[in-house]
């Protein structure tokens, strides 16, 4: 029998009679919407191959079609709960490109949105990890404490998940009265919540049975393999776009970043944690230094056309460092608009960290990576 | 179309018609190692000096083959012909000290017939290179009818000098068909297995209905 042409993407596989493998995904509960394939031989992992792209949308390409401004609405899309920080590269860049000054009450207001959004992702993204591992009552926390900041948001954009509120000159719409006050004590009770999750979290025995010593990344190789976010700081480099490359008025604020030298799965789920009473104090200092009163936006010719050239800027998400490249020819449509996504980013470090696992710590490695495979498919 | 919003935009804003003026302006000066500039003094103090530093030393080192594209605060854009890509990222990584890539964008130039893959590198170990990025350009012969992978349209990978591009070059190969040499994987991503039209992020591939 000769072998059959096959299209560049596939490959006929030998049968094994040790190694066995498996699809886990792409429409498994757990993995979202991303197939892995693993090799296993026995309880061990020898080959693991992650397959992205069951929900690629062509969000860059869409991109390609639409003016500076009616590209907002799809290109936070690829992930909803974040949706005001995969904005803010993009809406950065093409401030840039118009050459527009924004003022400074419309950068304290992006950036208690963009800080309410973080730590909004964070809450999901936890009560998944805790479904992940048997926790209900960690699904069940996270995933109703969120709503107390997503009523904060509802009232400052008017949606609960898909906001739409970075515009390039500023944000959609000021805020409504007396938010302040009703911020700063849904913030406060918030954090008091978070902080008692340590209790039945973080400092659980099982939880660290399970996760430390698990899926250890080397600081050398989380440089290396060159990823972002908590994956980066939990490996024991400190580096966060907020402090590092200040946009906005991050330079301003008071906060600190968390750094874990450990480099295992429980570091890695913990940094997000901490991150999120960081964006706590950020989201008060805020409050108290933002201008009471003031233009939040500037207003856009019809179809503004962006100067000649390109522009990258990255921004911090929820995730990691997000990065928007975007080329202009001086039209009403951007010519190339790239994201570089954290979750995409950190996928490289999914075999690197799986293989010599057992099978069971999958899917505590495999959550613990930050990773939002909408995001990272686009 | 565009003539008659370009002179509404003139008569609405002239402020505005100013600003993008000052841009137009600065760009030739920007572009000054290949065009010499008309005003050197006044531009030169503007250019932000660390970063003319970066752009510097490629130049020095790499001379004809490189052309700095850009010197804007925190950017260094670096356009490198596809024979000297390995040895300037290479560069990069050991005298510069650039230690991974953010970002690999390909993007689409049917008019000039090529292809440019643009590699956003950044660095976690330099403090002073921490706001920083350098933009290296390069550009692969483009063909009108692709066979990605058995065309010319290909470009040496960087993988053996940044690890972390290993994914992002996939993915370039599959949304424009450029086929990066030297990548151990150059299976698709993204894309379903079976996708047997044109590799999407072209411009002649048209979104149905736009």
């Amino acid at each position: 029998m000769s072998t059959p042409i096959l299209p560049p993407g596939l490959a006929i596989q030998k049968a094994d009679e040790r190694i066995m493998t498996l699809n886990v995904g792409p429409q498994h509960p757990g993995s979202g919407h991303m197939r892995i394939i693993v090799q296993i031989d026995g309880d061990y992992i020898v080959a693991c191959d992650p397959d992205p792209g069951y929900v690629h949308r062509g969000e860059e390409k869409m991109a390609e079609y639409r003016n500076y401004v009616l590209n907002i609405p799809h290109l936070e899309r690829p992930v909803i709960h974040d949706s005001c920080n995969i904005l803010y590269p993009y809406v950065l860049g093409v401030e840039e490109l118009l050459g527009l000054e924004i003022s400074e009450r419309a950068k304290y207001i992006r950036v208690i949105a963009a800080e309410l959004n973080r730590c909004v992702y964070t809450m999901y993204w936890l009560a998944i990890y805790g479904i992940f591992l048997g926790h209900s009552t960690m699904f069940m926390w996270p995933a109703g404490d969120r709503e107390l900041l997503i009523d904060l948001l509802e009232k400052m954009t008017g949606a609960r998940v898909t906001h739409s509120y970075f515009i390039p000159g500023g944000i959609r719409n000021d805020l409504p009265a007396n938010f302040e006050d009703v911020c700063l004590r849904q913030v406060n009770y918030f954090e008091k919540r978070i902080k008692e999750y340590a209790d039945v979290f973080y400092d659980n025995p099982i939880l660290i049975s399970r996760t430390e010593k698990t899926g250890i990344l080397s600081r050398e190789d989380a440089i290396r393999l060159g990823t972002t976010g908590s994956v980066l700081r939990a490996s024991g480099v400190d580096y966060d776009v907020r402090k590092k490359e200040p946009y906005d008025v991050y330079d301003e604020l008071d906060f600190e970043t968390n750094v874990m030298k450990s480099g295992d799965s429980y570091a890695r789920s913990k940094i997000p944690w901490l991150d999120m009473m960081e964006s706590c104090r950020i989201i008060r200092d805020a409050l108290q230094k933002m201008p009471k009163s003031g233009s939040v936006r500037v207003k856009l010719k019809p179809n503004p056309k962006g100067a000649i050239g390109s522009v990258y800027k990255r921004v911090e998400s929820g995730r990691g460092a997000l990065g928007c490249y975007i080329v202009s020819d001086k039209k009403p449509i951007p010519y190339r608009v790239k994201l570089s996504v954290p979750s995409f980013r950190n996928l490289i470090a999914l075999p690197h960290l799986l293989i010599g696992e057992k099978l069971g710590n999958m899917p505590s490695i495999y959550w613990s990576l930050n990773y939002w495979p909408v995001e990272a498919d686009r | 179309m565009s003539s008659e919003s370009e002179k509404k935009n003139v008569e609405e804003k002239p402020e505005d018609s100013k600003l993008t003026e000052n841009k137009t302006a600065e760009k030739p000066t920007v572009e000054k190692k290949t065009v010499p500039s008309k005003k050197p003094q006044t531009e030169e103090s503007e250019l932000p000096a660390f970063e003319k530093g970066i752009g510097d030393k490629i130049t020095e080192k790499f001379g004809e083959k490189t052309i700095i594209s850009f010197v804007k605060p925190d950017r260094v854009g670096v356009k490198v012909s596809r024979e000297s890509i390995h040895d300037v990222a290479e560069f990069a990584r050991d005298v510069l000290n650039y230690d991974h890539v953010d970002s690999v964008a390909g993007v689409d130039y049917p008019a000039d017939k090529e292809i440019e893959v643009v590699y956003h590198l950044s660095s976690y170990t330099d403090p002073a290179l921490s706001r920083q990025i350098l933009e290296l350009a390069t550009r692969a012969q483009r063909e009108d009818d692709p066979i990605p992978g058995n065309d010319a349209t290909k470009l040496p990978s960087l993988r053996d000098i940044f690890y972390s591009v290993e994914f992002h070059e996939r993915e370039v190969f599959e949304m424009l068909g450029v086929f990066f040499e030297g990548h151990p994987d150059n299976r698709r991503l993204l894309l379903p297995e079976d996708w047997a039209d044109l590799p999407p992020l072209r411009k002649d591939f048209r979104n149905k209905g736009r």
